[in-house]
């Protein structure tokens, strides 16, 4: 790794669904745990809803590292949302890998309403691995010369 | 037709007249068995009390061999053999690293592909539908189809017939006009794996069996197992002393009590070759 | 241009201690869109509550977003705050500051910045925000009861007597379900029928209870509040208007050798019959199966001998729509039956019977009045061995799961065979003894040491019949694992409680789950034990797993309350956060192409179809998909599903997202 990752510091976007990871995420806070400040989370209602263009739009935002994270199996608010969004994610994973996409950027777990310690692991965890694979710029260069085209094209 | 087959070495030996009866029955129904090539023991009882891989590496070399001669089904009369060729082709099937182990052993090809067939499914498959019709002399006794414990066990395996009441037998001898008797030692074991050493157990376990077939007044009593025959039969002596009384139901082999029904030679069954006369027959 | 109030809370120091509030509330003030920013010590209470109202005022704020505690915590408090001061509630937001900032990070540059980030995402958010109204939904007041057991008959009563309207319908020709069958109950030994029999009258009899016997549910649509269910009026043949009870004839009717479902097969009834004595209602139906007018074409002895003439044949099922704003499942159970034990020999043995059946046998309404006589030559056993367990814990059965009520059942049938043959021996062979209940241990320990029923800790491998006896092979596994041989005269085995017949046909037709051995699943099996998935329909008793009398009485007073709770209300007020298909100008009226990809995935079933129709002829120009409000739960699944981008759900749209996400990131 370059020496210079090491004073990297990532930016993360975790997409959460609201009854358990984000709830998760609040016990983590009334616990006191502490860990990186490099994650922002964006709530949803389910993991369900999250659609994966929007993982995309962050990569083109430039994030350079991505969690999603909902109910554990069986556990959905919405009795199947997560199972929705698990079988989402690995035909999104393949098509991402196939499209040269790095998927060792997108971090998919489950992290319920009891495991705010569970959360802080996570988060810590991924931000070491973003950093040890340095700045995300190939999407962003993707995504600008798209933009660009398409609105030479307008 | 053509049927792969696999005797097994207690229809060498001690069971010729299962062999002998398969064999016969089998023209009948315009149906030839062919025997496996390079056959070797299954392990039997034996292998699995001693050594794991050895007794799926024995059965595993069989089943590869007849995948070999392009057999695609075999019939295996033996209820032992039959229980450790089924329960291999299972356990390499549930196990993928298993089965490499035991491929790079006996270092044959082996795709688990043989359907093995018990001496009732044969019959049930290949000679049941033309039974009937086929039928010179009926079988009309009072008879008690005796399954014991590796035709059927474990169920989760083998899935064949109703495991804690059996009837397919029962079915089959119908057919030929015998009156099976409704007892409960259908499955009860014989003390098969003590024939050698505990032969008081045997004469025990079996004299119980023998002793509710023949107080239910049974003829006879049809086996599908060679261990069975042997224990029911053989140990008649033992059996006798510790009932203290003489018992003298015969036992015989589904495919002896079909080839008479059919009209086969009896001496070509081996009927001559029991230890209990079949005198009454 | 947006008019944004962004309030930044110090929550005392909770957060001011990492985070420099004041330099969030400048740099949000500097944002485009933002009119007015300002920190604050203690946003919730009072003063600022009142600060954040007078802001909007002010300054004709069309938003605002809150940086505070985390918005499980105080997001209802900020908009209701905001709906006080006139601004829609929807048009608020709450910026997780402590929670997920202060109280996880150490104070610095770092903890600062991404709490502007965060503030920043949703100010753009907020922009795009839509004004949303609740929805409001009217509540039919009548509960619908399926199933007239215990479980439905208590919370049939329970519900009415709360002043709603009850209709219950109950598939066999009387209610009473397996609680009428029972001799005594455990564990005090009460007769079944002295305490159910009044309730059962009581529901016949109650002004808000319309009972429908014989009668079952063929559809169920609509949703919380709002069913519409077809129910299955089997046709009786009978006039009930006309009929007075009085019984003559069942005593007419020639064939009198159908097996009696009350009485577990082992008694025999006519072919019009009523179940049993104190039948609720006391009138019979024609059992078209065995009838030999509506088999055979000839007979009509009963409608010759009824002196009403209220005997009609040929009447065909009617049906009948009902609206109801709740359903209570209360369909029970079934044991195991038929030759599922072929070694104990049942089905095969006239004197192997299943614990029900030994329930009719000791009962005071049998035929001997309660002597205990066997099936096959009304013999009173002297000898009897129990067999816990049959079925229940062996997975090799394909039951893996404990029946619950066994133990206790078995404790009790041995003591009253103790009681009522002096003399005779009992044998119990068990697994484990399972007496978990308000003096059930006490219970099983009373048959044991009182009445010395002799329990025997092991299985039992093979039941079989020699000379008139049955002979019972089992092991005695705390002697030893010695074999144990009993010569019995009776054998009753404590068969596996399962789910009652049709139970998964019924489940689909109402949308609920349920598990692999087709039991009913409840929404939490500890928090909402009662609640199915789908508002509006709950359960209880045995249909949802094996239960004893009084569990299943507990869980039917409690669906009783949660179904009044919901019928108490005028109106159901739901948040507006759902799922919307979009519409759009002709000729294309919306993006969706009616894939209805979306119907597969929504758990709530809440897709419909939707017809475009043109305006003059009436054609069907185009079928979109239609999601109704009164169902969808506002999961999203359909959002991220929809092939078309067509769907967008209120409160998360697409729009709204992908700006929070940019804006964050741009930051």
């Amino acid at each position: 790794m370059e020496e210079s990752n090491n004073n990297f510091e990532p930016r993360i976007i975790a997409f959460v669904c609201n009854w358990c990871t984000y709830a998760g995420a609040d016990l983590t806070g009334t616990s006191r745990i502490k860990y990186a400040t490099n994650v922002e989370i964006v709530r949803f209602p389910c993991t369900g809803r999250i659609d994966f263009m929007l993982l995309l739009k962050a990569f083109a935002g430039g994030a350079d590292g991505i969690i999603v994270s909902g109910c554990h199996p069986n556990d959905c608010h919405y009795t199947s949302g997560n199972f929705h969004a698990r079988r989402r994610w690995i035909v999104f994973r393949n098509i991402l890998n196939f499209l040269g996409i790095d998927v060792q950027r997108i971090r998919f777990s489950w992290v319920s309403a009891a495991e705010g310690a569970k959360w802080a692991d996570i988060v810590n965890d991924t931000v070491k691995e973003i950093r040890e694979l340095g700045p995300y710029t190939e999407y962003k260069k993707v995504a600008n010369y798209l933009d660009e085209e398409a609105d030479s094209h307008e | 037709m053509k049927l792969g087959f696999y005797p097994g070495c207690s229809l060498q030996g001690t069971s010729r007249e299962y062999n002998e009866s398969v064999k016969a029955l089998a023209p009948f129904f315009d149906i030839e068995l062919i025997d496996i090539e390079d056959w070797n023991c299954c392990g039997a009882t034996a292998a699995h009390s001693v050594n794991k891989d050895l007794s799926l590496a024995l059965p595993t070399r069989i089943l590869a061999l007849a995948e070999k001669q392009g057999m695609k089904e075999i019939v295996v009369p033996c209820a032992s053999c039959f229980n450790r060729l089924s329960v291999t082709q299972y356990e390499l099937a549930e196990d993928k690293e298993l089965k490499k182990k035991i491929t790079d052993t006996i270092d044959m090809p082996y795709e688990g592909t043989v359907k093995i067939l018990n001496v009732v499914q044969f019959i049930d498959q290949y000679i049941k539908d033309k039974l009937t019709e086929k039928i010179v002399k009926p079988f009309n006794y009072k008879v008690a189809c005796y399954y014991g414990c590796l035709l059927v066990r474990p169920h989760k395996i083998l899935k064949f017939d109703r495991v804690e009441d059996p009837t397919s037998m029962d079915e089959l001898m119908k057919m030929i006009g015998s009156t099976p008797i409704e007892w409960g030692f259908k499955t009860e074991c014989c003390g098969a794996g003590l024939s050698v050493s505990r032969t008081d157990l045997v004469a025990k376990l079996s004299g119980n069996i023998v002793k509710d077939a023949a107080d239910r007044g049974a003829e006879s009593i049809i086996v599908a197992c060679p261990m069975c025959h042997s224990n029911l039969d053989m140990r008649r002596p033992e059996i006798n002393k510790y009932l203290k009384e003489d018992v003298t139901v015969p036992v015989i082999y589904l495919t002896q009590a079909i080839g008479l029904a059919v009209g086969a030679d009896p001496s070509k069954l081996g009927l001559q070759r029991h230890f209990v006369k079949v005198t009454t027959l | 241009m947006s008019r944004i109030g962004v309030f930044i809370c110090h929550c005392g120091e909770n957060i001011s201690a990492t985070v420099d509030c004041e330099r969030v509330a400048q740099e949000a003030g500097r944002l485009e869109g933002v009119e007015f920013a300002t920190d604050y010590k203690y946003m919730c209470s009072d003063p600022g509550q009142t600060l954040i109202k007078n802001a909007i005022k002010e300054h004709h704020l069309d938003g605002v977003v809150v940086g505070s505690c985390s918005p499980r915590m105080h997001e209802a408090t900020f908009r209701k705050t905001c709906a006080e001061a006139g601004l829609n509630p929807y048009m608020c937001e709450i910026a997780n500051l402590r929670e997920h900032v202060s109280w996880v990070h150490e104070k610095g540059e770092a903890t600062t910045r991404k709490a502007i980030q965060i503030v920043t995402g949703l100010i753009s958010k907020v922009q795009r925000n839509k004004p949303l109204n609740t929805i409001k939904v009217p509540v039919t007041k009548c509960a619908l009861v399926i199933g007239g057991g215990i479980a439905g008959i208590q919370t049939a009563l329970d519900i009415a007597n709360c002043g709603q309207k009850v209709i219950m319908i109950e598939k066999s020709p009387s209610i009473g379900g397996h609680m009428s069958q029972l001799s005594e109950t455990f564990p005090t030994l009460d007769c079944s029928q002295c305490i159910l029999t009044p309730r059962m009258v009581e529901v016949a009899q109650h002004p808000n209870i319309t009972l429908y016997t014989y009668a079952e549910l063929d559809k169920l649509e609509g949703f919380v509040g709002n069913f519409k269910a077809t129910i299955r009026l089997k046709a009786k043949s009978i006039d009930y208007s006309k009929c007075t009870g009085c019984g003559l004839c069942t005593t007419k009717c020639p064939n009198k050798k159908i097996p009696s479902e009350f009485n577990e097969g082992l008694g025999m009834r006519t072919a019009i019959y009523v179940p049993f004595p104190q039948a609720v209602p006391n009138k019979p139906v024609i059992d078209k199966e065995h009838c030999l007018y509506y088999q055979k074409g000839k007979c009509k002895i009963c409608s010759k001998s009824c002196p009403t003439g209220a005997i009609e044949y040929d009447k065909p099922d009617e049906f009948m729509t009902i609206e109801v704003g709740a359903v209570v499942v209360t369909t029970g159970f079934n044991v195991l039956k038929t030759d599922f034990f072929p070694e104990y020999g049942y089905g095969k043995y006239k004197d192997v019977i299943t614990g029900l059946q030994f329930e009719r046998l000791a009962s005071a309404s049998w035929p001997t009045l309660g002597e205990i006589r066997r099936p096959s030559d009304g013999k009173i056993p002297q000898k009897v061995v129990f067999i816990a367990c049959c079925g229940s814990r062996d997975p090799a059965k394909g039951i893996p799961y404990c029946s619950k009520i066994c133990c206790m059942y078995t404790a009790k049938h041995a003591m009253l065979y103790q009681h009522k043959v002096h003399g005779g021996d009992s044998t119990v062979f068990y697994m484990d003894i399972r007496a978990g209940g308000k003096n059930y241990e006490e219970f099983v320990r009373r048959a044991i040491e009182e009445d010395h029923v002799n329990y025997v800790r092991g299985r039992v491998a093979r039941v079989y019949e020699k000379d008139g006896k049955l002979i019972v092979k089992g092991v005695d596994t705390l002697l030893g694992a010695e074999p144990v041989e009993i010569e019995a005269d009776m054998v009753v085995l404590a068969t596996a409680g399962v789910a009652s017949k049709g139970a998964e046909e019924l489940a689909q037709k109402m949308h609920i789950s349920y598990d692999p051995y087709h039991f009913f699943a409840e929404a939490h099996p500890k928090l909402k034990p009662v609640e199915t998935n789908t508002a509006g329909i709950f359960l209880a008793g045995a249909c949802q797993a094996p239960k004893d009398i009084p569990e299943t009485v507990a869980a039917a007073s409690g669906a009783a309350v949660k179904v009044v709770s919901l019928l108490s209300q005028e109106n159901l007020v739901r948040e507006p956060i759902v799922a919307v298909v979009n519409r759009c100008a002709p000729p294309l009226f919306s993006t969706c192409v009616g894939c209805f990809m979306c119907e597969t995935i929504c758990p709530y079933h809440a897709i419909e179809h939707e017809e475009i129709k043109d305006r003059k002829t009436g054609a069907v120009i185009k079928t979109i998909a239609k999601i109704n409000p009164g169902l969808c739960q506002g999961c999203g699944t359909c959002v991220s599903f929809c092939r078309s981008k067509s769907i967008d759900l209120e409160g998360y749209t697409n729009e709204e997202m992908y700006t929070e996400v940019m804006a964050l990131l741009n930051h």
